[in-house]
């Protein structure tokens, strides 16, 4: 088992790999950041010029599509809204495109699509709902006949894969946790054999589609997300890297870089994905930010009593000597890894140090100058 | 000391249906709300041992409350029943249509336990308010613990309104529990000094296997905090993550859980750790490192001398004399 040991703050390649707009003319955040987006998502440079010349849509955009009932709404209630699972039963069916702004580490967009809205009828203007798109999430409901909407899907798929080929195309089975485990893998094979088949005789191979497993009982729904996300990241290898190389050094088991809001993670070490790992950290990141809603009330009588670090760092030893270590690192990201080491307790300032190296490469990679930001302190805390 | 290891005897009783198993089953036999759902009927009495702060013992005895058992409860088994009762916890179903019969039944009770006990504590909790309204839960809450009141005879009760999906759980059953802990006050004292040495803006005691507040004591500018259900939604968000961390790790939720946690955010700090055998404590200080390395550091060695006086059989270390444990936090600063 690696020991902690500290790592030499050169980042070597990691930091030289910032994007080049950081020399460019002053520019806003919110330019820099669509264009870090747009190159990354390798779109091509007409492209680019044009949604520039149309700010208002130009964030990457994630389209959740389906036949009606099959749980668009409910996803996009729970990951971005933290609604509680159960009480979706009570979501009215929506009749216009639901477009949501979200404000994070990367500002996108998500529209929530009517099932029962014809888009491909000549009437609509395909550029409109389709310019700029990051992600199409069809969501299947796997718990119902699904050839109408695998139908329907490919219909999609190769309507826009003429004008945009690459949009990434990403599907959700969802409401899995209603059917057995044995046949949950039929269906999953089933309808993977039946898109793919169907795009190849229509002669398009190699189709960029993906599949998920998803419900929203559970943490499948968020790491599914996480998956889609982390395509329209532009500098996810470099964030890779950075984890890797600290997560080696420092003998973390996993390390993921968790978006606080959402409970998505952008990047995390290129490790397998250890579910067990996931919830934990995803639940300890709602333990902090729980118990930070309780004591973070202003008051003038409430006073420091020294120096500290202006941002929020927390770890906790559990029963089995594993230990969950968090730290933020902006105003909307934080790093949780989980230490199956029992020493690690003992090296923990190193760890810790290690970990600020981490945040200064990590804010170098994003070349946004989060200094700004630090006038709101409360980073863990926001809603 | 014979207070020390008495075993007290709880009652909990009310209609069936209304919630009792599923209620005893989230705060002693770490379910979770979604679990109670495989609990059948209780049939007859069921008794429980639940080990509360170590020399405390909780005799539960959950009584099934199908009107056939209710009767043979009231008749046959009356004295056997309703005598050497610490506490009868009764448990109102907010949706009852029958309101006027369960309060006749719940009279009928409170009569038999004037007969064989009557300085029995009575709690009563209006159980299941997560399906009404928002708006009205307040009101009609209050409606009916007037009502509940109304029927009481002498004694004077405490009513809870509850719901198994959120904090208002621990809030009642920390009310109940901290009505019936024998030397609650030394313990007090004891934490009030201790605060008061290390600048806490609040100390909160938690029984370690329940998570229940055992008691709190706050700094003047910890009164002002604006959240007053804090200390049970902590209850709650600890709770919830014992049972991630016992999932994710292969064990029982009774065993799994923090050892220690380590908070820092810029508006305050926070330490968690085990204090005696049975309890868990909870500091919040202000921000600093300093000031909190130390306030940890005193922890651990008032922590010390808990355990030394435990060692020397004193039970949980806190039927201490009570000059006795201020002092050891007084070396320390």
């Amino acid at each position: 088992m690696e020991l902690p040991r500290r790592i030499e703050p050169g980042w070597g390649s990691a930091s030289k790999q910032s994007p080049s707009e950081n020399t460019a003319a002053p520019k806003s955040d919110a330019r820099l950041m669509l264009e870090n987006i747009l190159q990354g998502t390798t779109q091509s440079m007409e492209q680019s010029a044009e949604s520039a010349n149309q700010p208002q849509d130009a964030k990457p955009r994630l389209m959740l599509m389906g036949l009606r009932r099959s749980g668009k709404s409910s996803i996009a209630s729970v990951v971005f809204h933290k609604m509680p699972p159960n009480e979706t039963l009570f979501l009215e069916s929506t009749t216009r495109i639901q477009k949501d702004s979200i404000h994070s580490f990367m500002d996108f967009q998500v529209w929530d699509f009517p099932g029962q809205l014809e888009y491909l009828e000549p009437s609509f203007d395909l550029e409109s709902i389709f310019g700029s798109l990051g992600a199409l999430v069809w969501v299947i409901d796997a718990q119902d006949d699904y050839m109408e909407s695998v139908a329907r899907l490919n219909r999609t798929i190769l309507t826009v894969q003429q004008y945009y080929p690459n949009i990434n195309i990403e599907v959700f089975i969802h409401k899995v946790d209603g059917i057995t485990d044995e046949y949950r893998t039929d269906t999953f094979q089933d309808i993977v054999q039946l898109i793919s088949d169907e795009l190849s005789d229509a002669g398009y191979e190699n189709a960029p589609v993906h599949y998920y497993l998803t419900s929203i009982y559970d943490y499948s729904v968020f790491e599914a997300f996480s998956k889609v996300i982390q395509k329209l990241i532009p500098n996810l290898s470099t964030l890779e890297n950075l984890i890797n190389t600290l997560s080696n050094n420092c003998g973390f088991e996993k390390t993921y870089l968790f978006d606080v809001l959402s409970k998505i993670y952008i990047a995390s070490d290129t490790r397998p994905v250890d579910m067990s790992c996931y919830e934990m950290c995803s639940d300890y990141i709602d333990v902090i930010v729980d118990i930070s809603e309780l004591y973070s009330w202003d008051h003038p009588d409430r006073k420091a009593k020294g120096e500290q670090n202006q941002e929020a760092e927390s770890h906790a030893v559990l029963h089995d000597d594993t230990m969950i270590h968090l730290m933020e690192m902006n105003k909307y990201l934080c790093l949780v890894s989980v230490i199956r080491n029992p020493e690690s307790k003992d090296k923990k300032g190193l760890i810790d140090m290690n970990c600020r190296t981490f945040q200064e490469a990590l804010n170098d990679v994003f070349s946004r100058s989060w200094e700004q930001d630090q006038e709101e302190p409360g980073v863990v805390t926001e809603e | 000391m014979d207070m020390r290891k008495k075993k007290r005897k709880v009652l909990l009783m009310g209609k069936s249906g209304s919630g009792k198993s599923s209620m005893r089953s989230i705060i002693f036999s770490n379910y979770v709300a979604k679990d109670v759902r495989r609990l059948g009927a209780t049939i007859d009495v069921e008794h429980s041992h639940v080990k509360f702060m170590g020399n405390l013992t909780l005799n539960l005895w959950d009584c099934g409350g199908q009107d056939a058992f209710m009767e043979t409860y009231l008749a046959s088994q009356r004295g056997n029943i309703f005598s050497d009762v610490a506490v009868l916890i009764y448990v109102f179903d907010i949706e009852s249509r029958e309101v006027e019969r369960d309060l006749d039944t719940y009279n009928a009770i409170i009569n038999a336990l004037k007969e064989y006990s009557p300085n029995a504590y009575v709690f009563c909790l209006v159980h299941k308010l997560d399906l009404i309204q928002a708006e009205h839960r307040q009101r009609i809450y209050e409606e009916r613990s007037a009502l509940i009141r109304s029927r009481s005879e002498h004694f004077s009760i405490d009513t809870f309104g509850s719901s198994i999906w959120d904090q208002s759980l621990y809030k009642a059953w920390a009310g109940i529990v901290h009505k019936l802990i024998p030397n609650l006050t030394v313990i007090e004292r004891f934490l009030q000094a201790f605060s008061k040495r290390i600048d806490a803006e609040e100390v909160i005691l938690f029984e370690r296997s329940t998570f229940l507040t055992v008691t709190s004591v706050s700094s003047e500018v910890g009164d002002l905090n604006p959240i007053y259900d804090r200390h049970e939604r902590l209850s709650n968000i600890m709770k919830a993550f014992k049972h991630c961390a016992a999932r994710n790790t292969h064990t029982t939720p009774a065993s799994a859980g923090f050892v220690v946690m380590h908070t820092k955010t810029p508006q305050f700090n926070v330490f968690l750790g085990r204090f005696t055998d049975n309890t868990y404590i909870f500091l919040v200080v202000p921000p600093g490192e300093a000031a909190y390395n130390c306030a940890v550091l005193n922890t651990m060695l008032a922590r010390e001398g808990f355990s030394k006086a435990a060692a020397t059989g004193h039970g949980d270390g806190f039927p201490l004399p009570a000059a006795e444990s201020p002092d050891n936090s007084n070396g320390t600063h």
